[in-house]
C-alpha cells in the first residue's frame, strides 16, 4: 500500500463487510419470522435473498427480520423499505417470488405489484 | 455463498471474559450449528464496550439491541428468537424504571458520552485491521505523510489543545516540538502502557479494544519529532494487550503500513513491544525508560528531561496511551472540532474507569468539564442501594478525594488540582457512607510505600513513617499532635521526593485531612470509627433484650469469649474479641450490634498494659 487511494479501496470492501452496523445502506429487506411465518417458508424466503444478494454484489442492500407481522393468511411476509420512498409489503413469498423481486425492484427499481400486499406505512 | 445478515458484537473486553463471554461464545458457535444459520451470523469479539457490571453484554446488528448479564443458558433462547424467529429477548435489555431500553444507543449510560479515543472499542474487531481501516483508520496517517511538513502536524496538536491524559496534563505538542528541535542521528517515540493505579483499566481496554488506533496514533508523533523507531511498553499483567498490539503492527507491516518509505513519503517507522514487570514507579517516565534499556526501573533526576536525553540518551517523546488513541481522530476530525469540547484549558475527552460503589461502573468516556454529579449520577448511575455518596478519590494514589460539596466542580485538570485531587490516568472511586476515610488514605498510602522503589529518602522513609501513624490511628493508639504530623510529613514529601510518586503519595492523606479531618479527630480522641470499618474502634454487643438464649453465637466465636445461658441471655467478652463477626452473622434475631467506638473494657485493658510494671524493672 503506496497511497491514499489503495488505503480507499481497502476501506471500501471493510466497510461494506461492516455495513449491518449501520452505514450505506440504499435498501432494507424485512422478512416477517413470527411462527406462522417460519410455517409457511419463511427461512426458505430468507435465505434465497440472501444467496441472491450475495451471488449478485449488491453491498448496499441489508436484509433483516421482525417477529410476527400479523398477516398470517398472506405469509411469508416481506417488507422492502427504501430511503425515501413508500414501504413495499409483498406476500406469500417463495424462493422464485424472491428473485424476479431482487431482479426487478432492487436492481431495476420496478416495484413487482403482482406480489404486492401493500405500499406505505 | 451466502450473506450475513446479523452481526453479533460480543463484548470481550477485562470485565466480560472474566463473567464468561468466551463460554458464551463458544455456545452461540455451537448452537447456531443446531439451527444450521452459521453462515448468516458474523461472531466478532470486540474490545471494553463499557458497562462492566452489566457483563456479559453483547450487542447485535443491523438493529443495535444491546443485551445485558447474558449467561450460557440463554444463547439458545438469543439465537431461537431473535436470530431465527426476529423477536428480540426484552428479559436480558436494560431495565430503566420498568422501561425496557433494548438499543444501545438509548442505554442511559452512552448518552452523556462522548467516545473519541474509544471510538472503535466495543465496535470493532480489534484483531482485524479491515475493520479499523472501515472506520476511517490510517486515513490521517497518509494524510499526514503525504501532504503536511512535521511542524504543521504540531501546529494541529498545538492548536487542539491535546494534554497528557497520563495525569500531568503536560500539553503534548511542547514535548513534540522539543524533540523536534533536536539534532540527533536517532529519536525514540515510547506508548506508556504501564497502567498501575488501584482500579484503573483505561489504557488496558484501549490496547486491547483498538490496537491500530494506537500504532496509528504513534506514527503520527514519530513522523512529527523524526522518530523512527517506537516502544510500547506495556505490563506483563496485560497479556492480551500485549497479544493484540504485536498482531497489529504484523498487519501493518504486512501491507506496508508500517516499515519502509511509508505512503511513498520516505518515512521509516518500526515498534516494538517491552513488558513491564509490574512496579508502579515505571510508569514514570525515566524509570520506564531505564526499564527499557535493561537498567533497573528506577527514576533518575530531571533534567536532562527526555526530550534531551531519553532512552539510549538519545531525545525521546513518552505519551499515555490514551494520548496517543486521541491523534488519529484529531487528524480526521480537525483540531478545531477537538478544541470545541471540553473546558476553557482542558480540552477534548477524557476517559475514566469508574468504580466503587455506584451502579455503572465501567469504562466511561467523557467531554472535559463534565461535573462530577455528571459523571458519578448520570453516566454511573448514582449510588447502590439506599446508600448516601460521601466522597470520590480522583487519581488514584496520586490523587485526592473529593466530597458533596465538589459535585458541581468541573473535571479537568486545573479546577481538580485546585482542590486537592487530580485527573490521574482516569481512575474514580465512588465511596459510599460506608467508607472510613482515615483507612481509604491508609490504603493508598500502603500501596505507595509497598511501590515506593527506595532509591531517595524522602519517599521511602517518610511515606513509611505516614504509614505507621496512619496505622497507629486506626488501631487506636492516635495522639494529640498526629494530623498536624502528617500534614508536615505530607508536605516535604511532595517537596522533596525525585520524582511523580513520592510528589504525589501524599496526597490522599492531605485531601482527606483537608476535607474529613473530624473523622480523624474522632479516630484520635474518642477513640471512635463512626463507619465501624476500623476494627480496633468498633465493638460487637449483644442486646440483652432482642437475645432470646440460642447459644450459636457462643458457638460460632472462634475465641470462645462469647458465654451466657438460656436465662442470663449471652454477653461479648470484650478483651477476647477479635471482630470477626461471626456472632453477628449468624445470630437468628438480630440481637447482636456494631457499635463505633472502643469498648470501655477495652480501653481499660489497654491503660492496665501501658501502666503495667514490668517486674524485671526496678
Amino acid at each position: 500500500m503506496k497511497t491514499l487511494a489503495d488505503l480507499k479501496k481497502i476501506r471500501e470492501k471493510a466497510q461494506e463487510d461492516m455495513k449491518l452496523r449501520g452505514g450505506n445502506v440504499r435498501i432494507k429487506i424485512v422478512v416477517g419470522m413470527g411462527t406462522s411465518g417460519i410455517a409457511m417458508g419463511a427461512r426458505e424466503v430468507m435465505k434465497t435473498f440472501l444467496e441472491e444478494i450475495a451471488a449478485r454484489n449488491l453491498s448496499d442492500v441489508l436484509v433483516t427480520q421482525t417477529g410476527e407481522k400479523g398477516l398470517s393468511s398472506m405469509e411469508p411476509v416481506v417488507d422492502l423499505i427504501e430511503e425515501g420512498k413508500p414501504k413495499v409489503t409483498y406476500g406469500n413469498m417463495n424462493p422464485d417470488k424472491v428473485k424476479k423481486v431482487v431482479v426487478e425492484h432492487i436492481v431495476n427499481g420496478r416495484v413487482v405489484s403482482d406480489y404486492v400486499v401493500s405500499t406505505g406505512d | 455463498m451466502s450473506l450475513k445478515r446479523i452481526d453479533l458484537l460480543i463484548c470481550c473486553g477485562s470485565g466480560c471474559v472474566s463473567a464468561g463471554a468466551l463460554k458464551i461464545k463458544e455456545r452461540f458457535h455451537e448452537v447456531l450449528k443446531e439451527h444450521k444459520i452459521t453462515s448468516e451470523v458474523n461472531i466478532i469479539e470486540t474490545g471494553c464496550m463499557g458497562p462492566c457490571d452489566y457483563g456479559p453484554v453483547m450487542v447485535i446488528y443491523p438493529e443495535g439491541i444491546f443485551y445485558k448479564k447474558v449467561t450460557v443458558d440463554d444463547v439458545a433462547e438469543i439465537v431461537g428468537e431473535h436470530f431465527v424467529k426476529g423477536r428480540p429477548v426484552a428479559r436480558l435489555m436494560m431495565q430503566e424504571e420498568e422501561k425496557t431500553i433494548s438499543a444501545q444507543k438509548d442505554v442511559p449510560f452512552y448518552q452523556k458520552q462522548v467516545k473519541v479515543a474509544l471510538g472503535n472499542c466495543g465496535y470493532i474487531d480489534p484483531e482485524s485491521m479491515d475493520e479499523y481501516i472501515a472506520t476511517g483508520g490510517y486515513e490521517a496517517l497518509g494524510t499526514v505523510l503525504t501532504e503536511m511538513k512535521p511542524q504543521d502536524a504540531i501546529n494541529v496538536i498545538k492548536e487542539s489543545g491535546l494534554r497528557g491524559r497520563g495525569g500531568g496534563g503536560f500539553p503534548t505538542h511542547i514535548k513534540w516540538q522539543m524533540v523536534h528541535d533536536r539534532k540527533a542521528d536517532q529519536k525514540y517515540i515510547i506508548c506508556n502502557g504501564d497502567e498501575g493505579d488501584p482500579g484503573a483499566f483505561m489504557d488496558r481496554s484501549l490496547l486491547e479494544g483498538d490496537p491500530h488506533r494506537i500504532l496509528e496514533g504513534m506514527m503520527i508523533a514519530a513522523y512529527s519529532m523524526g522518530a523512527s523507531q517506537g516502544y510500547f511498553y506495556i505490563r506483563a499483567e496485560y497479556p492480551l494487550a500485549i497479544k493484540r498490539i504485536k498482531m497489529a503492527i504484523e498487519q501493518a507491516k504486512e501491507v506496508g503500513l508500517m516499515g519502509e518509505n511509508i505512503f511513498d513519503s520516505g518515512f521509516s517507522f518500526d515498534a516494538e513491544v517491552r513488558t513491564g514487570a509490574g512496579a508502579f514507579v515505571c510508569g514514570e517516565e525515566m524509570a520506564l525508560i531505564h526499564s527499557i534499556e535493561g537498567e533497573r526501573g528506577n527514576p533518575t533526576p530531571k533534567p536532562p528531561y527526555p526530550a534531551v536525553q531519553g532512552l539510549w540518551g538519545k531525545p525521546t517523546v513518552v505519551n499515555n496511551v490514551e494520548t496517543i488513541g486521541n491523534i488519529p481522530t484529531i487528524f480526521r476530525k480537525g483540531a478545531e472540532w477537538f478544541a470545541g469540547m471540553g473546558s476553557e484549558k482542558s480540552k477534548g475527552t477524557k476517559v475514566f474507569a469508574l468504580t466503587g460503589d455506584v451502579k455503572n461502573t465501567g469504562l466511561v468516556e467523557v467531554p472535559m468539564g463534565i461535573t462530577l454529579r455528571e459523571l458519578i449520577f448520570d453516566v454511573g448511575g448514582g449510588m447502590i442501594g439506599d446508600h448516601k455518596f460521601k466522597a470520590v478519590q480522583l487519581g488514584g494514589p496520586s490523587g485526592g478525594c473529593l466530597t458533596v460539596d465538589h459535585l458541581d466542580t468541573g473535571v479537568d485538570y486545573e479546577s481538580l488540582k485546585e482542590r486537592g485531587a487530580m485527573m490521574g490516568s482516569g481512575g474514580v472511586i465512588v465511596m459510599n457512607d460506608e467508607k472510613c476515610m482515615v483507612n481509604v488514605a491508609k490504603f493508598f498510602m500502603d500501596f505507595c510505600v509497598e511501590e515506593s522503589c527506595g532509591k531517595c529518602s524522602p519517599c521511602r522513609i517518610g511515606l513509611k513513617q505516614m504509614l505507621e501513624i496512619l496505622e497507629r490511628i486506626t488501631d487506636g493508639y492516635g495522639r494529640e499532635g498526629d494530623i498536624e504530623e502528617l500534614q508536615r510529613l505530607g508536605e516535604s514529601i511532595s517537596k522533596l521526593s525525585l520524582c511523580g510518586l513520592g510528589q504525589t503519595a501524599p496526597n490522599p492523606v492531605l485531601s482527606t485531612i483537608r476535607y474529613f479531618r473530624d473523622e480523624y479527630e474522632s479516630h484520635i480522641r474518642d477513640r471512635s470509627c463512626a463507619t465501624k470499618v476500623c476494627n480496633d474502634l468498633m465493638h460487637y454487643d449483644i442486646d440483652k433484650d432482642r437475645c432470646i438464649g440460642c447459644s450459636l453465637c457462643a458457638r460460632k466465636c472462634p475465641t470462645v469469649c462469647i458465654t451466657g445461658s438460656r436465662d442470663e441471655k449471652y454477653t461479648i467478652h470484650q478483651t477476647g474479641c477479635v471482630k470477626c463477626g461471626n456472632c453477628f452473622d449468624v445470630c437468628p434475631v438480630k440481637a447482636i450490634d456494631k457499635v463505633p467506638g472502643m469498648h470501655p473494657e477495652i480501653v481499660e485493658h489497654r491503660a492496665a498494659v501501658a501502666n503495667a510494671k514490668n517486674p524485671y524493672d526496678d
